[in-house]
């Protein structure tokens, strides 16, 4: 299967648009390396920002160049732009209504082995409690370039997190990706997964497993977490009778937490939420991660068919 | 170089600034009195000094300014009302529900570039406009004013480095230097030692000043040095001008008595009087 890692698409893509746009910045905090920034900070050094390992003042920093007209990406690990810069994303770029797109390279356990300091779990959790900020899981490239496209036209406070490694391709184009606006597959309706992330590849791939033994669900790759598309969990909830959450984010407060808000008050029916339990997660690559803790397509199959049972 | 008459006319400016703070935080019921009047002088030459069009808050030719320090608003409300930026009824509604007049500003307020209030923002988003205006090759200045307990922050610090770093020389940075935050003597609470070597190991071009003479406020304004940011540390005295309040830690946020703002005004008149 072709892969393409979110944040090559994404610095091929600023490159281009910022040599037609000399307002777009990037700012970086020595990761330059790790978000794949490839020929940037040499082609366009007056519109590249080097800020040091200083998370809190590269977003504020950015959000002054935002004040004045910049549109600014900040690049770093999600682990500590949502963490140790949290208060900066809150004020600096959300309270202040600074366009400032924060994006979180390497985030969920795509650190892998590298640890709990590295592992972004929380960040969705705490993201998504912060008025006026979009917050965006891109699944793959396509994802990421219909996102980022769609902030350099009509810039808004963002936080976008994306994973270290190359992730399947899932959509030919952008054409119909949009912030605020989930992604379906397939058309059962037995029950439906609402994933995000590279976990969306994983749901399609259980889709088609579970298709074998005559289980037909939905897909929903739920890429924009706030404004979360509610319509498309009210149609998921009434067309499947039941839904499964998918994350690579702690079970408290990310995309399951989001969901069940919604489907508690409005349309109530079974539920489970799958993603990373409330522990000291051990050490691995994302994928091994994953099948320990049946995040992976057999696992995902074995969670829907529990919870058809609940129906 | 101000002259004597000049000089007179700002510190009578002043003296009535600081009986508008006052005032304003006893008809709100409360404020951050101490850091208000600590930073009057400095606040009242930078509205004298900075290019800016009260008609026209986002004239593209204005300076900047971020009262990093956002806590001491009442001073900065004050202003903003005096230079008609904001309509003087709107100063009765500070701290009321659903004012735009809150604890901390806001940029809703004309004027106010930054929603400051958390603190150890200021210098970074001074920073980054600063950057903002070089890269574009404007010739904006940039000011922004601090406290000294604010200083603890470590955000600060990486602000600091990024300014020289990007030899930032339109930006200024004003430091409130009242030696006192809400539990005591900032030397006792976290102390900044050797506060003007660290700025100049930083890279600011940087001075020490006392606060509150104008002389030394507008040559230090006028510093600029190529390649380096310029960092004035100003010697103030917390709650100046209101006898009972000046340097003292407690009243860091405080509401005055009647009969102490009626004794300001008093000692207020004398002072102009005998400026007079």
């Amino acid at each position: 299967m072709e892969r393409e890692a979110c944040s090559s698409a994404f610095s091929k893509m600023i490159l281009e648009e910022a040599k037609k746009d000399r307002d777009i910045t990037v700012v970086c905090t020595d990761s330059r390396g790790s978000a794949k920034l490839g020929a940037y900070p040499d082609e366009l050094p007056e519109q590249f920002v080097e800020i040091g390992i200083a998370e809190q003042n590269a977003v504020t920093v950015s959000a002054g160049m935002s004040h004045m007209g910049k549109k600014v990406f900040v690049l770093g690990p999600a682990s500590f732009y949502s963490t140790r810069s949290a208060e900066q994303v809150k004020v600096d770029v959300a309270y202040s209504n600074n366009n400032v797109a924060v994006i979180g390279i390497s985030g969920g356990v795509s650190y892998g082995a590298l640890g709990a300091t590295h592992h972004s779990l929380q960040d969705i959790a705490l993201m998504r409690a912060i008025p006026n900020l979009t917050v965006e899981i891109p699944s793959d490239a396509a994802q990421m370039r219909a996102v980022t496209a769609e902030l350099l036209k009509a810039g808004r406070p963002a936080y976008i997190r994306i994973g270290r490694n190359p992730v399947p391709v899932l959509y030919g184009n952008e054409g119909d990706i949009h912030i605020g606006k989930a992604n379906k597959w397939f058309d059962g309706h037995d029950a439906a997964v609402i994933a995000c992330g590279q976990l969306v590849s994983r749901a399609v791939d259980a889709a088609g497993l579970l298709e074998k033994e005559g289980i037909h669900i939905t897909v929903v790759d739920m890429h924009t977490i706030k404004p979360l598309d509610t319509e498309a969990v009210k149609s998921a909830a009434e067309e499947c009778g039941c839904i499964l959450t998918l994350e690579e984010h702690s079970i408290y407060g990310g995309l399951g937490g989001a969901v069940s808000e919604f489907l508690a008050q409005n349309n109530p029916v079974p539920m489970k939420i799958c993603g990373i339990p409330d522990e000291d997660v051990p050490n691995g690559t994302d994928d091994e991660v994953f099948r320990y803790y049946r995040l992976d397509p057999e696992g995902i199959a074995g969670a829907v068919k529990d919870l058809i049972r609940k129906k | 170089m101000l002259n004597k008459e000049q000089i007179k006319k700002l510190e009578i400016q002043a003296s009535e600034i600081c009986e508008k703070t006052v005032e304003l935080i006893y008809n709100g019921g409360g404020g951050h009195i101490g850091g208000d009047l600590s930073e009057v002088d400095i606040m009242v030459s930078l509205f004298n000094y900075m290019k800016h069009d009260p008609k026209n808050p986002k004239w593209s030719g204005r300076d900047y300014f971020i009262l990093s320090k956002g806590h001491s608003s009442e001073t900065y409300y004050t202003l903003l009302s005096e230079y008609g930026y904001i309509d003087k009824t709107l100063l009765g509604k500070y701290g009321t529900f659903g004012s735009v007049l809150g604890g901390h500003p806001n940029k809703k307020i004309p004027g106010v570039e930054a929603n400051t209030g958390s603190l150890g923002h200021g210098l970074g988003l001074a920073s980054g406009i600063a950057l903002a205006l070089k890269r574009d090759g404007m010739p904006n200045r940039v000011y922004v004013l601090t406290g000294d307990g604010e200083l603890g922050e470590g955000s600060n610090w990486e602000a600091m480095m990024s300014a020289a770093k990007y030899r930032l020389d339109n930006l200024t940075w004003i430091v409130d230097r009242n030696f006192l935050q809400i539990s005591g003597q900032t030397e006792e609470v976290m102390p900044f030692v050797n506060l003007k070597k660290k700025a100049e190991a930083f890279g600011f071009k940087t001075v020490e000043i006392n606060g509150h003479d104008y002389g030394q406020i507008f040559s230090a304004l006028d510093i600029r040095e190529k390649g380096r940011p310029v960092c004035i540390i100003a010697d103030t005295v917390k709650g100046k001008r209101l006898a009972c309040a000046e340097n003292r830690a407690d009243w860091h946020h405080k509401t005055p008595t009647k009969e102490q703002v009626d004794q300001l005004k008093k000692d207020m008149d004398a002072y102009r009087k005998e400026l007079a």
